[in-house]
């Protein structure tokens, strides 16, 4: 990245040599990319994130299917905001959206997308694996299954770039959504592939950056560090694939012997990076906050830490009870973790969720027999 | 800048008077499950005086924070000076809270509240029932 601060700064649409080289630049960026994915370069576009790809995608499926009297949109309840908060705007406008339920284990399969599509539906849009919970969809079988429709399939792929394989031909994915900073890219960068044939809306006017479709001067830096970082992590795949799935297990299993805890999601389809516990009797944010004086930076679904008054809509939508809810960790594994790390987390897991049961009123209440217990063990 | 004061991660890494009194002479519980947090009261009461008290909080920082620094302020203290403890004195002990986490001191206003009513109801002592709302949480969507 740091060349494209301080040496190849020019513009990109401007025509002197400094700003022809950057073109060069975010053009051979551009197709670095595209070959990551299977697509052409052409269908590739810059944006700032994943929630302008997500929006900028769903509005195009959803305009382009009006246009043709179709205004029914398949998504499931645990997308991301960015789907989620684009899908309400779309329903103000007149769409009608059916929003899959993610059964106990958060995966859902493609007869049931077949099951829900209609002659007016217009756009499937799936995430390709959970941000939460880490499940996995069997994204190249919903492609398969709608392949011959007449329906936009787009998939939020922000989780599974550079971590699962992607190959929009092989998978037949319609448009995709990347940030960057999943994959160790930098933040405030994205990418949206788009199927040759489907006509983008701009979401942004302006000039005539991105084809027309995505006006704004290019963040050049941010580019090549999206491409650079997305090669080193589709690269590293299987390997790492291999390595954190091991680790995750171990994890899983350790975490696992807390009593009246439950891993939340599917433990084979799931991100090899991804660990979510939910843990009954105490509260998301103490835990957090516990485990970062341990020098273990974690996240919770409680309502405590989303800011909201309600727990995570992902933990609600696989039937975790709001109780329970509140008492989530997610704990995400990367390419630098180690098997002593793992060992050093679950102890300190282990250590800090006792404490907290310790002074918690409704553990001694579940222990007394004074309320239900959610779990089984 | 840091979400919590120096001093509420002080009481929330030591919490004050943790635990249970066997026989208490008045126990209040606020909150409750489905909102995240439950704040439980315990006074040992003697000649009118806090003499004890201790708690147990299921919720945030803020409500573990909330309930150490609400039981320090009355632990000692006449009945009379803990029937006026208010969330906002809470708050001002732990220099601050953030706006979204000021239920947390409401309730541990309201969980000693309780805890008193109930030393009253056990020893058959007058009050005006309106200095006893039922326990709620009004910042709470589930109420």
């Amino acid at each position: 990245m740091l060349p494209y601060m301080d040496e190849v700064y020019g513009n990109p649409s401007s025509l002197y040599s400094f700003g022809q080289d950057a073109k060069e630049a975010l053009e051979d960026a551009r197709a670095r990319v595209a070959a990551c994915i299977g697509a052409d370069p052409r269908e590739i576009t810059f944006t700032s994130g994943g929630s302008e790809a997500d929006n900028q995608a769903i509005f195009t499926a959803a305009h382009l299917g009006a246009k043709k009297g179709k205004k029914h949109i398949i998504s499931t309840a645990f997308e991301h905001h960015a789907v989620l908060h684009t899908l309400d705007r779309l329903k103000a406008e007149g769409f009608e959206i059916t929003l899959l339920d993610v059964h106990k284990n958060g995966v859902i399969t493609a007869d049931e997308v077949l099951a829900a599509l209609r002659d007016d539906t217009c756009l499937v849009t799936i995430m390709y694996a959970n941000n939460e919970i880490g499940t996995v969809q069997p994204i190249a079988e919903i492609g398969a299954a709608l392949k011959d429709k007449d329906v936009i399939f787009h998939t939020d792929a922000v989780q599974a770039a550079g971590h699962l394989h992607i190959d929009v031909k092989e998978q037949n994915i319609d448009m995709l959504s990347i940030s960057g900073h999943k994959f160790h890219g930098p933040k405030g960068i994205g990418v949206l592939y788009t199927r040759t044939g489907i006509r983008l809306e701009t979401i942004i006017s302006g000039g005539a950056q991105e084809r027309g479709k995505r006006a704004g001067t290019e963040n050049i830096p941010a580019i090549m560090g999206l491409a650079k970082a997305l090669e080193d992590a589709v690269a590293g795949i299987d390997e790492n694939a291999a390595k954190l799935t091991v680790l995750r297990d171990k994890l899983i299993e350790g975490l696992d012997k807390i009593p009246y805890g439950e891993l939340n999601g599917d433990a084979v389809k799931r991100l090899p990076s991804n660990v979510n516990f939910c843990f009954e009797g105490i509260e998301g944010e103490s835990l957090l906050l516990l485990l970062d004086d341990k020098g273990i930076c974690a996240s919770s679904g409680s309502a405590c830490t989303s800011g909201s008054l309600d727990p995570s809509h992902v933990l609600l939508a696989i039937g975790r009870p709001h109780e329970v809810a509140h008492g989530s960790l997610r704990l995400s594994l990367g390419e630098d973790t180690t098997e002593e790390d793992v060992d050093y987390i679950i102890t300190a897991v282990t250590d800090v969720v006792t404490y907290l049961r310790n002074m918690s009123p409704f553990w001694r209440d579940l222990v007394d027999g004074k309320r239900q217990h959610v779990f089984e063990k | 800048m840091a979400l919590y004061s120096e001093k509420v991660m002080d009481h929330f890494r030591n919490p004050r008077n943790v635990g249970v009194i066997e026989n208490a002479d008045g126990v209040g519980e606020a909150g409750n499950p489905v909102c995240g947090d439950i704040m439980k009261i315990y006074l040992k009461i003697e000649n009118d005086i806090i003499t004890d008290v201790k708690f147990e909080t299921f919720g945030c920082g803020s409500a573990i924070a909330s309930s150490s620094m609400a039981t320090e302020l009355i632990k000692g203290k006449p009945i009379s000076e803990a029937m006026t403890l208010t969330n906002k004195a809470v708050t001002e002990a732990l220099d601050g809270l953030p706006a979204h986490k000021l239920h947390c001191s409401v309730l541990a206003e309201e969980a000693i509240r309780l805890a008193l009513r109930d030393y009253f109801d056990k020893n058959n002592i007058p009050y005006d029932p309106k200095e006893f709302p039922d326990a709620h949480c009004d910042t709470c969507c589930h109420t």
